[in-house]
């Protein structure tokens, strides 16, 4: 590591691109979602109306004590979200701790997108079937609000995942999505800032105003995640996204109406946001800092990623045990694991988020001999970047959400 | 052997068998129990859906809430007129481009009509969402059309037709094609060409006869295909999705992301079944105006 940011606007990239590990992952993609489309409207045909279902457990603490320990565990996950051997047949860490404990890990990468799973588990849920999954990772947007409001998550035993509380960044403790951990610790973050291409924008950018920059009119790319979207405008406006007030989202709204209606956005995008910034279409755009450092690794080096000076979009992909979960102590015992200086160094190292384990820093650094992983701002972010960084606002009820859709759904759906 | 006797034989004979007027309606069991099943079930429950109240932690109850359909009208109904526009001007493209293949594959394609047929469908063994995706790139502003357009100075540095109408239509009609040819073809293939000779022997010339014999000895093909090729682009949410800009959504983006993202089942709901009704409607018009009955005449 040469450099590091002098000031929060400095193009990271301009760096080693290591730094700029943090999503690797691509969020969401539309065509796949589609593809579940038909399914799941003939689910809701066959079901007919979703109803309220009732939980069946009411003391958990009676419920965990009567769990037998058991030798297998099930982890849905989302692909490339843990590490593979050179092969790529087998993920050292899983061995590991089926070596230390004798579990054996049935690793699943199913999760492409989180409407798309939760669509896929909710009928099941509904119905009081067991998924299949002791462990989901989930990001915490709406969808998993609602699994803990359908009460379709089981609260962790704390007791057995000492780790956590021992070794977790104080910024995964205590989220707002999931006040205490109740049912949720956190496997990896991740960021979203701008992104731009210097050679076409013909200047450094610094802002989310330069969005709003009527020399790169038709060349800006926005989400189509109303949640992104509305997000990079409430901080343009130097609101916090988590803590917004219908009344901001109406001033949200009208900004981005706003560079709508000058022409200044070229596509609300989904994950192809990341072709066009390659292809040249768009100049500046919403980004996944993940997704430009693997554009940088696969020869776009001009693509740049910048963490805006009004601040930036962190979100947390969340290990929980859905309810109906075959082997709940084993998914307890592999967040325990998970938590260590040595696993999550190991996971972080491939993976290159942003880890939820401090310690895993100086385990990459000295055992593993990576230090371009161990002092990337964007897998061990420094407490400023963390200052600089919000959270999703967090819906109550299917009304707020409802309220947020409706704000902002007008500008992508035209 | 006594009359009787005889009945009783044909009795013993029928017996444990099923009645032949009863066997037509039997036989056709599992297709009204498939059309049931998927269809009229699912349609029911879309309409029951679409009226009902609640939200997706709660429930949902039935009711006779049609304020939906209305929200839904006022809402969208941009959404409606802008599908039901790219669907018909690209259904009529495909119309004027299919024609001429579909003429000169069946009229002079000898030996390799097969091959040629083939060719048509090849496109298909790729998947729809790559297709389209592949014209993302070929299409894109730097790209190997538009960018050596822009470094000889044909073309403005900003110009560009990537997420404008233009590439979502044209989307439209690239992947449809093949859908058009194929009817088209087979009304083609099965005209007798004597029908054309005998017009040229009664002084036609050659668009006279193409117009008053050809033309329309092929309209169920043109009929079948703009059904086919209509509804589907109407419904059609990929190449608005992939191809399109800020302000070219289709009726089925905003279903897809009411259903999926919004979780807004009865918006989802009675979109979907205004979109129905829609096409049932305008389909029953063009039946009406170039319809069954004038086909039937030709055939």
């Amino acid at each position: 590591m040469t450099k590091t940011p002098k000031s929060p606007g400095a193009p990271l990239s301009s760096m080693d691109p290591a730094m700029l590990r943090g999503l690797t992952q691509p969020r969401l993609s539309r065509s796949n979602f589609l593809r579940g489309g038909a399914a799941g409207l003939g689910l809701l045909a066959m079901g007919g109306l979703p109803s309220r279902a009732e939980a069946k457990v009411t003391d958990w603490h009676a419920w965990w004590a009567e769990q037998k320990p058991t030798k297998n565990l099930v982890f849905a996950n989302w692909p490339y979200y843990i590490d593979v051997t050179t092969n790529g047949s087998d993920h050292p860490s899983l061995d590991a701790f089926t070596k230390a404990t004798g579990i054996s890990v049935k690793y699943l990468e199913v999760i492409q997108e989180i409407p798309e799973f939760y669509a896929k588990i909710a009928p099941v849920l509904k119905a009081g079937q067991p998924t299949g999954y002791d462990l989901a990772v989930i990001t915490n947007r709406w969808e998993l609000e609602e699994l803990i409001l359908q009460k379709w998550l089981t609260p962790l035993w704390k007791a057995k995942i000492p780790n956590f509380t021992k070794h977790a960044s104080s910024n995964v403790i205590n989220p707002a999505y999931d006040p205490g951990n109740k049912y949720t610790a956190v496997w990896q973050s991740g960021f979203t800032g701008i992104a731009y291409n210097p050679k076409l924008t013909k200047r450094e950018i610094t802002s989310f105003e330069d969005l709003w920059d009527p020399a790169f009119a038709g060349h800006v790319g926005m989400m189509n995640d109303n949640l992104e979207l509305g997000s990079a405008a409430l901080l343009k406006l130097g609101i916090d996204p988590a803590t917004s007030t219908p009344a901001d989202w109406a001033k949200a709204v009208a900004t981005l109406q706003d560079q709508k209606s000058k022409g200044l956005v070229r596509q609300y995008y989904d994950q192809s946001y990341i072709n066009a910034l390659e292809n040249g279409d768009t100049w500046i755009s919403q980004a996944w800092s993940g997704d430009i450092y693997q554009a940088n690794e696969k020869g776009y080096k001009d693509l740049k990623f910048v963490v805006p000076k009004e601040g930036i979009m962190i979100w947390h992909d969340n290990m929980c045990i859905p309810v109906g979960a075959q082997n709940p102590l084993s998914a307890l015992e592999w967040i325990n694991y998970y938590y260590t200086p040595t696993t999550a160094g190991v996971i972080e190292d491939y993976v290159d988020y942003v880890c939820p384990v401090p310690d895993a820093k100086a385990y990459i650094a000295d055992t593993l001999k990576d230090p371009a992983v161990a002092n990337s701002q964007l897998v061990f972010p420094s407490d400023a970047t963390y200052a600089k960084s919000h959270l999703f606002p967090a819906f109550k009820n299917y009304a707020e959400y409802k309220a947020w859709n409706n704000t902002f759904n007008p500008i992508i759906q035209a | 052997m006594a009359k009787a006797e005889i009945a009783k034989t044909a009795e013993r004979a029928n017996r444990g068998r099923i009645g032949p007027r009863l066997a037509p309606y039997l036989l056709s069991l599992p297709s009204w129990a498939y059309f049931l099943g998927l269809f009229l079930i699912p349609l029911g429950s879309m309409v029951i859906m679409a009226t009902a109240i609640g939200d997706p932690l709660d429930g949902y109850t039935i009711s006779d809430n049609f304020a939906e359909f209305f929200t839904a009208v006022s809402q969208y109904h941009d959404e409606f007129v802008r599908s039901f526009v790219y669907g018909g001007v690209s259904t009529v493209v495909t119309l004027l481009l299919a024609y001429p293949a579909a003429y000169w594959i069946a009229f002079h394609g000898g030996q390799n009509k097969s091959t040629y047929l083939f060719l048509i469908v090849l496109p298909f063994f790729v998947t729809f969402v790559i297709r389209v995706l592949a014209w993302q790139f070929i299409l894109a502003d730097q790209g190997f059309i538009f960018g050596p357009l822009k470094d000889l100075g044909l073309l403005p540095e900003n110009a560009y037709v990537l997420s404008t109408k233009w590439a979502v239509i044209g989307g439209l009609i690239y992947n449809n094609l093949g859908y058009y040819v194929l009817p088209l073809y087979v009304s083609l293939e099965k005209i007798d060409r004597r029908m054309v000779l005998a017009a040229n022997d009664l002084y036609a010339t050659p668009s006279t006869a193409f117009l008053r014999v050809v033309l329309p000895l092929s309209a169920p093909g043109v009929f079948a295909g703009f059904l086919l090729v209509f509804v589907t682009n109407v419904g059609d949410f990929i190449n608005a999705e992939i191809l399109g800009g800020p302000s070219t959504s289709m009726i089925g983006n905003i279903i897809q992301d009411s259903f999926f993202v919004d979780q807004d089942y009865p918006m989802a709901a009675a979109l979907s079944s205004l979109l129905m009704l829609l096409l049932m409607v305008s389909i029953l018009l063009y039946a009406k105006a170039f319809g069954t009955e004038t086909i039937q005449d030709y055939a």
